[in-house]
């Protein structure tokens, strides 16, 4: 495969089979590789796609400097965007996120505001608004509202899925900012109605629902319920186990959110299987375990692990 | 056997602190009616005028997010485990 420049060459991921950890040969799972997108994962899609929409409609020009509120992979991918196309980038990120994270930024020339870990990426929002207000000439992307984060799924995650695997039944995704689910769910309930889309949802430590009261929770802007079909809640303590099982099993070295999302789709295999009924399962691996050595989550007992995570936004 | 309700930070002024307690009931909305008896405000931080789940709250039993499986109505199992959480951003 050829491309003019990097940009050009997100998307179009393998998709692999995991024959060791499917039950079956009626009941096979699938991986979607997004850790092989240029930074590394499946973020570069919906960065791409935001910073080529505000370009189409004049809002970004170059000079112009870019805002957004992140736990990490998003800045990641609009750093190497904007290094590119000549935007300054600023990302608000919690500060209880990996120290890979940061030092990525940095290297992609973007700048970085710390919020406080109590709150988690609430807080990152709360903080990156009140910024954007104050700062009307920055262009804030905003990931969880951006219907250019969803649609770059619709236009390239789900159907190059559904090239690849006509027989699919099930997909399963990560739930962040909604992006990935609301984008491929939209996508099959077009095109193969009959597909169940299938969320996990990362369960982090206490510190992160430090919310002072129910009122300030989020639930972001591009969410539609009616695009999925079931919805998971994992703790770090599943997410570890399935991401070692992975690379044990299959050799795929994943990030902990991709253990998370695997967590959901083997319970759903082993559902499929109980019920006699033939599946195939695409669940997404949403980034490489890189960045997540110094968390300590690849070592050690699952105990061990469980307790470094704890209070740390891992996904 | 009893059902294990796990309790947010913010919810634990009504449970004496406890982050964890005992519910009975064979639905959700009858685990929480046993709640309020016990812990008296808790269900209106939980349920809406509307008779559902509010906005920023997330009920999940045994992993699985209510929303999907009847909501409210969802049935309980002796030995289940209910979560509520706020809802948080990702990303």
């Amino acid at each position: 495969m050829r491309f003019d420049n990097l940009v050009d060459s997100v998307g179009n991921t393998p998709l692999v089979g995991l024959p060791t950890l499917s039950p079956s040969p009626d009941v096979r799972l699938w991986a979607k590789l997004e850790d092989h997108n240029p930074t590394g994962s499946i973020k570069d899609r919906a960065a791409l796609a935001m910073i080529e929409r505000a370009e189409a409609e004049g809002l970004l020009t170059p000079g112009c400097t870019i805002l957004e509120p992140t736990s990490g992979n998003t800045g990641i991918s609009l750093a190497m965007v904007s290094s590119l196309r000549g935007y300054k980038l600023i990302c608000v990120m919690p500060e209880n996120t990996s120290e890979e994270r940061r030092q990525l930024l940095h290297m992609w020339g973007a700048e970085i505001i710390s919020s406080s870990a109590v709150g988690g990426s609430n807080e990152a929002v709360r903080v990156a608004k009140a910024l954007a207000a104050e700062h009307p000439d920055w262009v804030m992307l905003y990931q969880y509202g951006n219907p250019a984060n969803a649609e770059a799924h619709y236009r390239g995650t789900a159907p190059e899925i559904f090239a690849d695997l006509p027989t699919i039944t099930h997909f399963v995704g990560g739930l962040g900012t909604t992006g990935t689910l609301m984008g491929v769910g939209r996508f099959f309930r077009e095109h193969k109605p009959d597909v169940k889309i299938v969320a996990a949802e990362p369960r982090y430590g206490e510190l992160v629902y430090g919310l002072r009261n129910l009122d300030e929770g989020f639930v972001p802007e591009l969410y539609d319920e009616s695009f999925i079909d079931s919805r998971f809640s994992v703790g770090p303590r599943d997410a570890v186990r399935r991401v070692r099982e992975l690379i044990s099993a299959e050799g795929i070295f994943a990030g902990i959110s991709t253990g998370a999302i695997l967590h959901a789709a083997l319970a759903q295999a082993k559902r499929s299987h109980d019920a006699g009924e033939r599946a195939d399962i695409v669940f997404i691996v949403a980034d490489g375990g890189w960045k997540y050595l110094s968390t300590g989550a690849y070592e050690g007992t699952l105990d061990e692990a469980e307790d470094r995570l704890e209070g740390q936004i891992w996904a | 056997m009893a059902i294990d309700v796990r309790i947010p930070t913010i919810l634990r002024p009504y449970t004496g602190g406890e982050r964890s307690v005992d519910g009975n009931g064979s639905t959700v909305s009858a685990v929480i009616d046993d709640l309020e008896g016990r812990f008296a405000g808790i269900r209106e931080r939980l349920v809406d005028e509307a008779g559902g789940v509010r906005r920023f709250v997330n009920i999940y039993v045994n992993d699985e997010d209510i929303r999907f499986t009847g909501g409210l109505d969802t049935t309980v199992a002796d030995g289940a485990t209910i979560v509520i959480l706020p809802a948080v951003a990702g990303g």
